[in-house]
């Protein structure tokens, strides 16, 4: 028989767990609950909603754009630098978003090394923008999606895109035709993350774009102004973003929850 | 010629260095134990590795420096590896769609390649509701959608099970003579080799070790790798005309010959005598038996003695001649049935 499970692991343990459960518990405890639906119809939500519903589905699409080709760049090539490139890539995962917003401003703002030059060329100005969210977001997401895609690309068996080739098909449609559609469940993994992090995004967005209503308010900036005037709607659009989040775990479930299971 | 190649790769700790010419229409067999690289030059023609060395020339024509993608080569891969996300009919269009034909040109091809390897009621099927025997038929039929100069077929066997694995040998012997251009085939097994080859090409440590029609190279082996795969008794020894001389024995064999020269017997061409047997047989010495096990439906001897050779008896000699391990034994082999050849 097994023996006994110590006490001096059990106890941390549920410590741990209940730090993690108990606020979300308390959100659902707190929250008004009656006046719930006339809240989540008022015009500034609804406005938020959807702000942060399209920036984090632009960002989504933009970070696939390009993400993707950069995954598979890390994955099926070898080039010297490689290893520091996947490094750089990675750093938005680590590094605190509102630093990512100064740097943000640094290159892409009006007196930045990039954004000077739009301004001129265009004018053109993504600061304080709803493409401004849009940047924010998708910096600050985009390795989550490289990573989850480029971890698909490497358990993808290769010899799959060596048969493509010897059927006379070029490196673009081997990853078009094969790759592409062999690692589509990583893709799609991948994209959901990054989309769940476009949404949730608060500090490189605040700093790069402000807080306009309307036009850079996404529901976190909401729910953080909220907290100051009306602390029960800030409740409301939090849970509107736990439900969200709720939501996208139960869609990965098999894929990450249930992966170590 | 339609194939005419000398391959070299090199690689810490291995090196492959073969010559290979293969005819129009004729079917060569790359047989060799695993890691003698077999596969290894089977890659090196398709272009999924370089070579370090050598050329390789097709109709004429130099490709080994073209990548993969535009050599006119086929290949039917170890384990088919038929695209899962693509039905049998698409799997074999999409060779012709890369060469640039129009999704229904490609199909079309595609329906008549599947028709013709009696498949065309499985198009829309996923290949991994195919069997083994169906999956390779429509991996060659894939291959041969590209209409290829040379065909490469990668241990194409190895993925079936016993039962099934007669019929579609005989099978795939079928359809490779009806292919014209040149074929070069992969396996480490004897038998596949014999059946589906023209020629066999014997590979072991990256190097040719013998050559010759599947009936050459089952009488007269040159390596112990060959000789066991055939199932001959097989030593190296010193021809002078009458004899050859191995180690202390002095075979007397059925041909002259002088110089380094092979002796080869099969098992069944070994007479075993409790004492030593009367009159003066030549091709006789003394030994210990070392094992016994069942052979099909008789049994093998294996005998130490100054040569070690395997004899197949029958179950009633064995009780006769109460053979145990350990026992000593007299040895003899028909001269008649003994073949000796330059090495």
């Amino acid at each position: 028989m097994r023996s006994r499970v110590p006490w001096l692991l059990v106890v941390p343990a549920v410590l741990g767990m209940a730090f993690l459960v108990l606020p979300l518990a308390g959100l659902l405890v707190r929250a008004p609950w009656s006046t719930l639906p006339q809240r989540l119809s008022e015009p500034q939500v609804l406005e938020a909603l959807r702000l942060s519903l399209v920036t984090a589905s632009v960002a989504t699409a933009v970070c696939l754009v390009l993400g993707v080709p950069l995954a598979w760049l890390l994955a099926r090539t070898d080039f010297p630098g490689r290893r520091l490139l996947r490094a750089l890539v990675t750093v938005p995962l680590v590094l605190p978003p509102v630093v990512g917003g100064v740097a943000l401003l640094l290159v892409l703002g009006r007196r930045g090394l990039v954004g000077q030059w739009l301004e001129s060329a265009f004018g053109f100005s993504l600061p304080f923008t709803t493409a401004g969210v849009v940047v924010a977001e998708a910096f600050v997401a985009m390795p989550f999606l490289v990573i989850a895609v480029e971890g698909a690309l490497r358990a993808a068996d290769v010899r799959y895109e060596e048969a493509a080739a010897t059927l006379g098909a070029s490196r673009f449609t081997v990853f078009r035709r094969v790759t592409l559609p062999l690692v589509a469940p990583g893709v799609l993994a991948g994209a959901v993350l990054c989309w769940a992090r476009a949404l949730g995004e608060f500090g490189a967005t605040i700093t790069f774009a402000g807080n306009f209503p309307g036009r850079t308010q996404t529901m976190p900036l909401a729910v953080y102004l909220a907290l100051e005037t009306e602390p029960e709607a800030a409740i409301v659009l939090s849970l509107v973003l736990l439900a969200v989040s709720v939501l996208i775990l139960v869609a990965l479930r098999d894929r990450w929850v249930g992966a170590a299971a | 010629m339609t194939l005419r190649a000398r391959i070299v790769v090199r690689r810490p700790a291995f090196r492959l260095d073969l010559d290979l010419t293969v005819g129009r229409g004729e079917v060569v067999t790359l047989l060799g134990p695993n890691g003698a690289g077999k596969t290894t030059a089977l890659r090196a023609l398709a272009g999924l590795i370089p070579l370090t060395e050598g050329s390789i020339e097709l109709d004429g024509v130099r490709i080994e420096r073209e990548p993969a993608e535009r050599r006119p080569v086929g290949v039917v891969f170890q384990d088919y590896l038929l695209f899962p996300h693509l039905s049998a009919l698409d799997n074999v269009a999409f060779g012709p769609r890369c060469q640039g034909r129009s999704k229904a040109e490609a199909r079309l091809r595609a329906r008549e390649l599947l028709d013709r390897m009696g498949l065309a009621e499985f198009s829309s099927v996923r290949p991994h509701r195919l069997s083994g025997g169906q999956a390779q038929r429509v991996a060659l039929a894939r291959a041969l959608a590209v209409e290829p100069r040379l065909l490469l077929l990668d241990e194409p066997l190895a993925a079936l099970d016993a039962h099934t694995r007669l019929e579609i040998r005989s099978e795939l012997r079928r359809r490779l003579t009806g292919f014209d251009g040149a074929t070069v085939l992969v396996t480490h097994d004897p038998l596949d080799a014999m059946v589906l080859a023209d020629r066999l090409v014997v590979v072991e440590d990256g190097a040719v070790v013998q050559e010759g029609t599947p009936a050459e190279i089952a009488r007269r082996p040159r390596t112990d790798y060959v000789a066991r795969l055939v199932g001959l008794n097989l030593f190296r020894g010193e021809g002078d005309g009458d004899r050859v001389t191995v180690g202390d024995l002095a075979f007397a064999a059925g041909e002259r010959v002088s110089g380094p020269a092979f002796v080869a017997f099969a098992p069944r061409a070994v007479a075993l005598y409790r004492t030593r047997p009367d009159g003066s047989p030549r091709n006789l010495w003394e030994g210990r038996i070392d094992g016994i096990e069942r052979h099909g439906d008789h049994i093998r001897v294996h005998v130490d003695g100054p040569v070690p050779v395997a004899a197949d008896v029958t179950p009633a000699a064995v009780a006769e001649l109460d053979l145990t391990p350990g026992r000593r034994i007299w040895v003899s082999v028909k001269a008649t049935e003994t073949h000796a050849y330059p090495a």
